[in-house]
């Protein structure tokens, strides 16, 4: 393991910079999201959740897959190149990576998808412990340590210095690189942090939240509850929930017209929008309350039946924290549970 | 807030109504969500206190397609925007029994928590019945205390003030929370320079995520089907691709309410990236008063609106601006 004082983070970033380019958690307009780092960055790492998560480093909210354009009758289709020098990302709490799990379970099975899978090829993940998780974190409840993630490096703050522990191939590279800034280091003051983190973790309320009853094979019984149609009553339908989620994968592919052609992108779509999925035939979800079922049924059911039993849900909270109608999928959890406890 | 409670099943009981809109208590001290209750014992999840800012307005326009009277508990600023919705026909006055609620100020748990409260367990002196000077909040780092006044959504530092404008009976008293002009955030950026407006109103749409928070939770916004999610136009649009975009939507849609705006402030309160976003409506509002004299829309449901009614001392479109 290795340490690097926090004022010397800084440095750490330039060099970092001077070969890969880097994302890191900034703030601009009192808001925190991940952004390309500069030098006059507002860098805060200390943020535990940004607003939306780090899935646009490899799954951005829009990007163009190819351009047609038309120049005195001639066509011609530009596609967009893929990935191809190295990036950082920095500061991914133990939830987000685990999202990103949750992420290649989708565009890295077969058919692969292509521009993720260049950024993910080209992407190191540098983790950051939580030492002060929030009300609305229940990361525990999926089986995540938030005080150990797992990514190509790990680090922790720890009093006045970030702790460096590479754990993978690509963590090992990237720690070489910096190495003249690193000083070798012993792990105890991580592991007395960590011990403390977790006595947070027991205290907060959702993190003991159970999950019992959901799985990949309780769809019909789920699905015909009757308790979704109270459940989705106060939702708006707006996408707020599935923008700020780390693990919501679903998109749209859209023509943006340029005028004298078309720029083929894709965006990310939402089950709360009343276009999704929308085909020749129509809609096959044409009430909210069966787009708002449809949420929950996929990271609790769908997704676990079809990837072993993994949930597409880790925990972040930021659906909690950020729902206009202070909805989320703990209540959701909990409504079923109380129903179940009352039979 | 008993009383309230009391009040819905006696009007429950006796037929006046079928249902009951109001809040349900969350699971965690801060988090209730806008509720419908049809039986007098689903009333017990019945809760109104400081963090119940949700305006329930906008639910009228589907309560009013259903059997019987919808019991709706308004709060003076939620009031505005269902007399809006009458005037535009969008709501149905006899399906509506409207208790009009006093109100306190309501919170902003985020305000709370960017004064460094974390780990949240209970928080007091929210209720309509506390003074709402001082929330004593217990968290796993111990007790804390912060002043009511410093944490209230960003509306209510400019309440329009106590009264209802609309309601069948009224129930609970009302603190006054304004502490500023409604105009003076607007005035400030007039101000600015051209460049500077650009810069600060481009630092903030920037973090638009289009996830139409802002629009679904709009009482003014009640198309039945928007023109940006319309998929036979060219104008629909699921994400900003471009900045041009991120800029469109919500000038657009601030063009679209004005003069119908009644400045509830939900936009504001709903926007995951804090984006202050009445700020669009409340110029509109400013420029209306100046052009047209002082006009409230929502507060009276006969009044002529400025920009759908015509006289012939009208502004003339290349007058000299203010």
């Amino acid at each position: 393991m290795f340490k690097i004082a926090k004022n010397n983070l800084p440095a750490l970033f330039r060099k970092i910079k001077e070969q890969r380019e880097l994302y890191l958690p900034i703030r601009a307009a009192e808001q925190v999201n991940y952004g390309v780092y500069t030098e006059d960055a507002d860098v805060a790492l200390e943020t535990l959740k940004t607003v939306k998560s780090p899935k646009d480093a490899f799954f951005p909210q829009s990007e163009t897959l190819y351009t047609c354009n038309k120049e005195e009758n001639k066509w011609s289709i530009t596609p967009e190149e893929l990935q191809s020098q190295e990036f950082v990302v920095f500061g991914i709490k133990g939830c987000d990576v685990k999202g990103i799990e949750v992420l290649d379970r989708v565009f890295l099975s077969e058919p692969v998808d292509t521009f993720y899978k260049a950024r993910r090829d080209h992407g190191i993940l540098v983790a950051l412990a939580c030492n002060e998780p929030e009300d609305s974190c229940f990361c525990k409840a999926f089986g995540i340590d938030c005080t150990d993630p797992k990514a190509d490096v790990a680090t922790w703050f720890v009093e006045d210095y970030l702790y460096w522990n590479p754990l993978t191939d690509k963590g090992n590279a990237l720690t070489e690189a910096v190495k003249e800034l690193l000083e070798e280091a012993d792990d105890s003051k991580v592991k007395e942090q960590q011990e403390a983190t977790k006595k947070i973790v027991e205290k907060l309320p959702y993190m003991s939240i159970s999950l019992d009853g959901w799985n990949g094979d309780v769809l019909t019984e789920k699905f015909e509850s009757p308790l979704w149609e109270e459940l989705y009553k106060p939702c708006l339908a707006c996408g707020t929930c599935t923008f700020v989620c780390p693990t919501c994968q679903c998109y749209d592919i859209k023509d943006y017209n340029t005028g004298n052609g078309v720029q083929r992108y894709r965006c990310w779509d939402s089950c709360m929008y009343s276009d999704f999925t929308m085909m020749a035939h129509g809609n096959n979800r044409n009430s909210q309350m069966q787009r708002f079922r449809q949420r929950f049924m996929h990271k609790l059911v769908y997704f676990p039946a079809n990837n072993d039993g993994m949930y597409s849900c880790v925990g972040c909270g930021r659906c909690v924290d950020k729902c206009p109608s202070a909805l989320n999928i703990v209540k959701v959890i909990k409504a079923f549970s109380k129903e179940g406890g009352e039979k | 807030m008993q009383e309230l409670v009391t009040r819905a099943k006696e009007l429950l009981k006796d037929g006046t109504v079928t249902r009951v809109l109001g809040w349900k208590n969350g699971d965690l001290s801060y988090n209730p969500e806008p509720a419908f209750f049809e039986t007098e014992e689903a009333l017990s999840d019945f809760v109104y206190n400081g963090f119940c800012g949700a305006n329930l307005s906008k639910y009228m326009i589907e309560a009013s397609k259903k059997e019987g009277k919808t019991l709706v508990f308004l709060k003076p600023c939620d009031s505005y925007s269902f007399n809006q919705l009458l005037k535009e026909h969008r709501v149905d006055r006899e399906k509506a029994y409207i208790i009009g609620v006093g109100c306190k100020g309501k919170l902003d748990i985020e305000a709370i928590k960017k004064q460094g409260i974390k780990g949240i367990e209970t928080i007091k002196g929210a209720e309509m019945t506390d003074a709402c000077d001082t929330l004593e909040i217990s968290t796993i780092y111990g007790d804390k205390t912060v002043s009511y006044d410093d944490v209230m959504l960003s509306r209510c530092y400019s309440c329009k003030g106590k009264e209802h404008v609309i309601f069948d009976e009224q129930m609970l008293e009302s603190r006054d929370t304004a502490t500023k002009g409604r105009f003076d955030e607007v005035e400030a950026i007039e101000k600015m320079s051209p460049e500077e407006k650009f810069e600060f109103f481009r630092k903030e749409l920037s973090k638009c995520i289009r996830c139409n928070a802002c629009r679904n939770v709009c009482p003014a916004c009640s198309c039945r089907k928007c023109v940006f999610d319309s998929n036979k136009f060219d104008s629909a649009q699921k994400a900003n691709v471009d900045t041009f975009q991120e800029n469109m939507f919500h000038i657009i849609r601030a063009f679209h309410v004005a003069g119908r705006c009644t400045d509830c402030g939900e936009c504001s309160r709903v926007c995951p990236q804090g984006i202050p976003l009445h700020l669009f409506n409340r110029k509109f509002i400013k420029d209306i008063n100046e052009f047209y004299g002082d006009y409230v829309a929502g507060e009276d449901i006969d009044a002529e609106a400025p920009l759908t009614h015509f006289e012939f001392t009208d502004r003339e479109p290349n007058e000299e601006r203010g």
